[in-house]
């Protein structure tokens, strides 16, 4: 009973805090920008509070995920219900979560920035780490937990140095100060940034710790995290680019080639994924590509000062922001719903849920025909935008540019091609054919807490592939932060492309119209036929049985010998060599190879050194005391060091004279 | 205007390529019309649904069809433009297609047969791998037209200001070669498939519906009549003369649609399927054909 206040009770605070920001957001989204400026103090100087159009743009897509997180969070921790204190740090921590998170996106001080961030990066740490029971999970948290604050030493080395060199901690004091960098400065400072968010936002290869992370959570976190943490790395990134003024050229091919290979690297591992869950999680890193690439394309339209590229760009970027937090969460509460009902996301154990759970397949199939980028849903609204932007860029440039920009659409049309494939066979095997191994209890249908955020989310989905325009309209301001033309000189450029989507739109209602109108033909047609049912033909054979279907191994066999340089796949075979032999067995298990050579090598030297300072970890308290005023002494001889470098050089001075 | 002619020819596709095939082997064949007719009496037929199968199986026919025919709209007609017809409507174009390919696919899966599955897997693969020769292709030909949709790319080809006519047909001889073969994968045809091998472990597509029955399997058989026509009105666009009568142009449409089923027959009579295995590379040829179209393009425009 009181789990249910509680539970209650949060979903009052998180729409709460959603309607609250999402008012001030939506005036910010319209072009009025809202500035609060808090005093601070001596040490963060003052801390202006900014909403603009790309933070209320960021704001609403947090808030409605959260939304959605928290309803299907409620109904998804019931079978928790008897770890009271677990739930209520995981409440309490969902709520602050959220309020750092939009924080994120309003602080606009370096030092308050770096702060509501950890804050963020540690309360996303405890949620994840719901189950720590689970060896594994603590494992997969720390993983996280580590990875980001690597990436934050690069922010923080980036922000020092802007610091330092503007003296002021407000991001406006850069803007004027940018435009004068030199371009080689300005890309080495932008590469330093795109590492440190890119860890957040998990592009290749700092990606290793999301297929670890997305699995061991809950599942509305996983959903969460996905839909819109490692979206706020791109915000750093967006962020930061409208910081610096020079160099967009070279910035957005780097931001194009990462993009490009993330987008691949993605999907070609999450194809041999069996985890449903770690499946989904390298789709988020695919699509972390796919923002990428619209981005990339609009700096580099930037650099180029064509309107159009830049437009097509970053509209495509920031529509599939959206668009991915839509069918990511949807997809990661369908893949939570399969688990709450069958106690397992291995896939090649499902199978069949369709008749056993109709609404969770529907919904997980609308959503799997969104990331793949199917028209008429979102997913396909903003590529298109990407695509035209890729296109028109072919003509500009010389014949190495168009060139990359023509392996920019190849890479775009395979990634689209292989997610038909990754998402034919999540969604074939999972829902579809005969169960293939038995539940310890019958699956059905989950409850209405838990299917009203699938339909929230559904809903959009179908809004913004059916209206494209309205959310078009939205977009102007956030890019028009980035193309200022936007508003005025290539506004036609704008309304061209908004009449483009409208007829997208159109041609996605005549599309579903058809299909129920032949659909309905055919209902005529057989309505005096013998309409029967038998089992599934054979070929001849008479005693079927489920272990026979295709599994999702064999599914994507050919797809893996194909593919087998990228992978590392080990396999383990016992040979049957006795006379009379033994139990044959036959494993194969695949690694990620980037994070083999990134992670795991470097890993190893490095413990290697660090065994080496091992002693200094005596256990005796004497000596860590003594690092303490040894600590403290290098302090004060550094902040010295100015002073007694005078002294020397003065010396110096004294001696050379003589 | 365009669909029209669309829906005519697809009346006589199938059964021009059966005849064909049945000359070259010295049989006397079915008339051209005999796939039609097969397909009026599937529709008029009752239907068997596997009991494994969901609503899903049910409505993927529709689907299917419609992604076809939604497609056909596109396509222009020389001087007409299509339907629907804007900006980088290629696009959506190809996604309408994967779309009715995603629902295809799913609806083998749909059954839990081991062998429909097999057809499933390979049409997802073989599909995925033919995706970019198309969007290259038309990529080059609007890069070499300066215009970014079907209507107007056909509409300038051969009189664009910087390409001979003779360098304009040529590299439309090539871009019609990869129409072609993307016709014959998309379709599953000989070389890729043999629609009629007698062993299911060999098949792509006619594994996939080996469950549908009655007016589904009409229903399927028509769409994919369709596309081949689809194709072949693509390869036709390519050839069409801008400023002659209008018959002359539905002339060359037909006798070119009639060229292109010969020519399949013609391939099916004399062409064995390749292996399974080599047709990963077969259709990545397709996409370095495309990219040599690309580079030619690149050569007219002086990039190179």
């Amino acid at each position: 009973m009181r789990n249910k206040i509680y539970e209650i009770a949060l979903i009052i605070i998180t729409i709460g805090i959603a309607a609250s920001t999402s008012i001030i957001a939506s005036y910010a989204l319209v072009g009025r920008q809202i500035e609060i400026i808090l005093s601070g103090n001596q040490i963060f100087g003052q801390i202006p509070l900014r909403i603009d159009s790309l933070s209320a743009w960021m704001i609403l897509i947090i808030n409605f995920t959260f939304i959605t997180g928290v309803l299907y969070g409620t109904g998804y921790l019931k079978h928790y219900n008897d770890k009271i204190k677990e739930l209520r740090l995981h409440q309490f921590m969902f709520v602050i979560l959220h309020f750092s998170m939009i924080l994120v996106c309003t602080v606009q001080n370096f030092i308050a920035f770096l702060i509501v961030w950890e804050i963020m990066t540690g309360s996303a740490f405890l949620l994840i780490i719901f189950e720590y029971w689970n060896k594994a999970t603590v494992k997969a948290g720390l993983n996280y937990f580590i990875q980001s604050h690597v990436g934050v030493v690069f922010i923080l080395v980036s922000f020092i140095w802007i610091i330092a060199q503007t003296g002021s901690t407000d991001f406006n004091a850069v803007t004027a100060f940018s435009q004068h960098l030199p371009v080689a400065v300005s890309i080495t400072l932008f590469v330093l940034l795109f590492i440190g968010f890119g860890f957040k936002a998990g592009f290749v290869p700092l990606h290793t710790w999301l297929p670890y992370a997305h699995p061991s959570a809950p599942s509305h976190i996983s959903g969460m995290m996905s839909g819109v943490i490692i979206k706020l790395g791109i915000y750093g990134i967006l962020r930061m680019l409208l910081l610096i003024k020079t160099g967009y050229l070279v910035i957005g091919e780097i931001i194009l080639f990462v993009s490009i290979v993330s987008g691949l690297y993605g999907v070609i591992l999450a194809i041999v994924q069996h985890n449903l869950k770690k499946l989904l999680a390298y789709h988020s890193i695919e699509n972390i590509g796919i923002i990428g690439i619209g981005i990339g394309i609009g700096t580099i339209g930037l650099g180029l000062n064509n309107d159009f590229l830049a437009i097509a760009g970053f509209c495509g970027g920031l529509l599939h922001i959206l668009n991915h937090s839509l069918f990511k969460s949807l997809l990661f509460y369908g893949a939570g719903s399969v688990y709450q009902q069958t106690g397992t996301l291995d896939i090649e154990k499902l199978g069949g849920l369709i008749k056993r759970m109709p609404q969770t397949a529907g919904l997980f199939l609308i959503a799997a025909l969104a990331i793949c980028g199917l028209p008429p849903l979102n997913g396909f609204i903003s590529e298109f935008l990407i695509f035209s932007g890729l296109f028109s860029s072919l003509k500009s440039g010389s014949l190495s540019f168009s060139l990359y920009m023509l392996t920019a659409v190849a890479a775009l049309v395979t990634i689209g091609g292989l997610a038909i494939l990754c998402f034919t066979k999540a969604f074939g095997i999972v829902f579809l054919g005969n169960e293939r191994s038995h539940y310890n209890k019958i699956p059905e249908e989950v409850n209405f807490i838990m299917l009203l955020p699938k339909y929230m989310a559904a809903a959009m989905i179908f809004a913004i592939g059916l209206f494209p325009r309205l959310f078009l309209e939205l977009l102007k301001n956030p890019v028009s932060l980035f193309v200022p033309n936007i508003l005025n000189g290539s506004y036609g450029y704008y309304s061209n492309q908004a009449a483009i989507l409208t007829k997208i739109g159109l041609i996605g209602m005549l599309l579903i119209s058809v299909i129920f109108i032949l659909f309905g033909i055919k209902k005529y047609f057989e309505r005096y036929k013998v309409v029967a049912a038998e089992p599934t033909w054979g070929c001849g054979y008479v005693a079927p049985d489920s272990k026979m279907q295709y599994t999702a191994s064999s599914f994507v066999k050919t797809y893996s010998n194909l593919i087998e340089p990228a992978l590392s796949i080990h396999k383990s075979d016992v040979e049957m060599d006795n006379v009379f032999p033994g139990k044959k067995e036959y494993s194969t298990h695949n690694y990620d190879k980037l994070e083999f050579y990134v992670i795991d090598k470097n890993l190893k030297w490095l413990r290697k050194i660090l065994l080496k300072l091992n002693f200094l970890q005596n256990g005796r308290i004497q000596f860590y005391i003594l690092y303490g005023v040894l600590f403290v002494l290098m302090i004060i001889l550094i902040s010295y060091g100015e002073y007694l470098w005078q002294v020397f050089t003065g010396f110096y001075k004294l001696f050379s004279i003589n | 205007m365009n669909i029209v002619l669309i829906l005519i020819v697809s009346l006589f596709f199938t059964g021009l390529v059966n005849r064909t095939k049945s000359i070259f082997s010295g049989r006397k064949g079915p008339g051209i019309f005999q796939p039609l007719k097969d397909i009026f009496r599937l529709l008029k037929k009752g239907s068997v649904y596997s009991t494994t199968s969901s609503f899903i199986f049910r409505i993927v026919p529709s689907v299917y069809f419609s992604t076809v025919l939604i497609a056909a709209l596109f396509i222009p007609f020389g001087g007409d433009r299509g339907l629907i017809s804007f900006q980088f409507d290629f696009v959506l174009f190809a996604y309408i297609l994967a779309l009715g390919k995603f629902f295809n696919i799913i609806s083998a899966l749909d059954t839990g047969s081991s062998f429909e599955g097999m057809g499933a897997s390979r049409e997802a693969l073989y599909s995925m791998l033919a995706e970019p020769a198309f969007f290259i292709t038309i990529g080059s030909l609007g890069l070499l037209t300066g215009y970014s949709s079907f209507y107007q790319i056909f509409n300038s080809i051969h009189y664009s200001a910087s390409a001979s006519p003779v360098i304009s047909y040529s590299l439309g001889m090539l871009a019609s070669v990869v129409f072609m073969f993307l016709g014959l994968v998309e379709n599953s045809r000989i070389p890729i498939d043999d629609p009629k091998t007698h062993l299911e472990l060999t098949m792509i597509h006619e594994v996939m519906i080996l469950d549908n029955s009655g007016f589904d399997l009409g229903l399927i058989l028509y769409t994919g009549i369709l596309k081949f026509a689809l194709y072949g009105s693509l390869i036709a666009n390519m050839f069409f003369l801008n400023s002659t009568h209008i018959l002359i142009n539905i002339f060359i449409f037909f006798s070119l649609q009639a060229l292109f089923a010969l020519t399949v027959g013609t391939l099916e009579s004399f062409m064995a399927r390749f292996r399974m295995n080599q047709n990963p590379q077969f259709i990545l040829m397709l996409s370095s054909v495309s990219l040599l179209i690309f580079l030619g393009v690149m050569i007219i425009t002086g990039k190179i």
